[in-house]
């Protein structure tokens, strides 16, 4: 099994919820608390697996907003786990998750070096690296209904933009997905074949503009007519 | 990167102590003549495995979680920083039973046992600066440090530094003169081939880095109000003009500097124990910048347009 998500940057909104479902998850999961700092402060900071950036792309008026959540790809060759010299962080085998084994990990920051999507951070409390578990805790529980045996953040997504499956399975939703929307790697030449896939926006036809809706809709007024619809209404 | 003042003394300190270990034991077991035979070896093999011990106390800092970095020797097959943990460990009764041989036959010359023992700590010494170059040259994400320039300086500037320590300790001799000259410019060349390289920008983009390559990327928000991790750690960035200054200091001070007291005041204990304190300065500041310069590419979803 190689479980992964695949993210529709198309469809997503950019509200933040996958984030925040995530932070509620995990804070009590298996690698929790995910310690917050000054919290109700001016600077609030805090350990997240999961962080969405807007931007740009092309110039205006051709321009995109693009919202890209970004968390662990779980990549099949993980130099986080590679360079790590505890063996805190490691790659299951059965099914592709790497995962930091809190009891080991002794918070030198190096797998965060060699991570080149930004998804492990430090927890300054407990002074451990943390990152996306793929909601290990729920994807195998049996005490859920099946349809909640997915990552809290795919389940939470108010624009169905997230999927979660296995990309060993060429029948799976997300390999059906990256199949026929053409998805695609973040950062591929770091050379790390990152699981997890994002989908381009979709090719549609541009929104008509008020302008140029005018100038091929509206028929031109002569002057006459002007003329003649300024003398009605004087007169009534 | 954020500059951290516990890896950039780690590194100062324990790379002078493992040049100075190596330019011993070279000495001693092939007879060089770099320092007078007897307890000047003994005390300048002490002073190398001190400054080598608060190295690595240094290093422990910059851990978050200190009660298991007893971990670190476990994975040596896949990591440098285990690897180098290893090697580190693994020099100390090399060069213990070295110190102790010379010491015991002081004033006289050593035997083969003692010779085969001072070999072996140099290979243990060169495998432990090596580990700590290749801990940053083994990114990927980090175009700056990802270069065999990374563990050849540190190589270098390792050994430059053990052998003006030498210089010192040996009261100027002639040979540890010449050797420490040599060795001078030797770095300095190969720490100038270093920022012409890091010159040229390579590697991702924010094109590559978010898949959109055929149009301008720039980034509206960055979806946090205040810092985090990854600003904190990686975000570090320092002005052109500033850098360039920094830049100019550290060579000056790490290398012209101690050359030309060298070259103009014919081996004085003064003038060389005060080429050496430059020297240190100068890489201290080399080794500042090493960090501050290196941008990684997280950087670019945070909206830099290259590394």
């Amino acid at each position: 099994m190689k479980l992964g998500l695949v993210i529709d940057l198309d469809t997503c909104v950019g509200c933040h919820a996958c984030a925040v479902a995530c932070k509620q998850w995990n804070t009590s999961g298996t690698s929790g608390p995910l310690t917050d700092y000054d919290p109700y402060g001016a600077e609030p900071a805090g350990v997240w697996f999961n962080r969405i950036r807007h931007y740009e792309v092309d110039e205006y008026p051709n321009s995109k907003t693009i919202n890209a959540p970004m968390s662990c790809m779980h990549c099949e060759d993980a130099a986080c786990v590679t360079v790590c010299p505890t063996g805190a962080s490691y790659k299951r085998e059965e099914d592709g998750i790497v995962l930091i084994d809190q009891d080991k990990c002794m918070g030198c920051n190096y797998c965060a070096w060699a991570c080149p999507y930004g998804a492990r951070e430090l927890d300054r409390e407990s002074g451990t690296m943390k990152k996306c578990t793929l909601c290990v805790d729920r994807i195998y529980d049996e005490n859920l209904p099946e349809a909640e045996r997915q990552p809290v953040c795919v389940l939470t997504c108010p624009s169905n933009a997230r999927f979660f499956g296995d990309f060993d399975n060429p029948d799976s939703e997300v390999s059906q997905k990256v199949r026929e929307r053409g998805g695609y790697a973040m950062m591929p030449e770091a050379g790390y074949q990152p699981t997890n896939k994002y989908l381009p926006p979709r090719q549609t036809p541009l929104v008509e503009t008020h302008a140029e809706k005018a100038a091929t809709t509206e028929k031109p007024v002569s002057q006459i007519q002007r003329w003649i619809a300024q003398q009605l209404a004087r007169q009534s | 990167m954020h500059p951290a003042i516990s890896v950039i003394c780690f590194t100062l300190l324990s790379g002078a102590g493992y040049g100075l270990i190596i330019l011993l034991c070279l000495d001693s077991a092939f007879d060089i003549g770099l320092v007078q035979v007897g307890l000047r070896q003994v005390v300048l093999g002490v002073v190398a495995l001190v400054l080598i011990t608060i190295g690595l106390l240094c290093s422990t800092f910059h851990l978050a979680n200190r009660k298991n970095a007893w971990r670190a020797f476990f994975r040596f097959r896949t990591s440098w920083l285990s690897r180098e943990g290893v090697f580190a460990v693994l020099l100390y009764p090399f060069a213990l039973v070295w110190v102790f041989m010379v010491w015991s036959a002081a004033p006289m010359g050593v035997g083969i046992a003692a010779k085969i023992f001072a070999v072996l700590t140099v290979l243990l010494a060169i495998a432990t600066l090596g580990s700590t170059g290749m801990i940053y040259a083994c990114l990927k994400t980090i175009r700056q440090w990802n270069t065999a320039l990374t563990p050849t300086n540190y190589l270098l500037l390792g050994l430059m530094l053990g052998a003006l320590i030498l210089l010192v300790g040996s009261s100027g001799k002639e040979a540890t003169e010449k050797l420490a000259l040599g060795l001078l410019a030797i770095a300095c060349v190969s720490k100038l081939i270093y920022y012409y390289w890091i010159g040229h920008p390579a590697g991702p983009t924010i094109n590559s880095a978010l898949g959109f390559t055929r149009a301008t990327v720039r980034l509206l928000d960055v979806g946090h109000g205040s810092g985090n991790f990854l600003t904190d750690e990686f975000g570090y960035e320092l002005a052109r003009t500033k850098l360039l200054w920094l830049r100019l200091i550290s060579v000056v001070c790490a290398f012209f500097l101690p050359a030309l007291l060298l070259v103009v005041v014919d081996r004085h204990i003064f003038t060389d124990s005060l080429a050496m304190v430059i020297a240190f300065g100068g890489v201290f500041v080399e080794r500042w910048l090493f960090f501050a310069e290196a941008r990684h590419v997280v950087n670019l979803y945070h909206g830099e347009q290259r590394t």
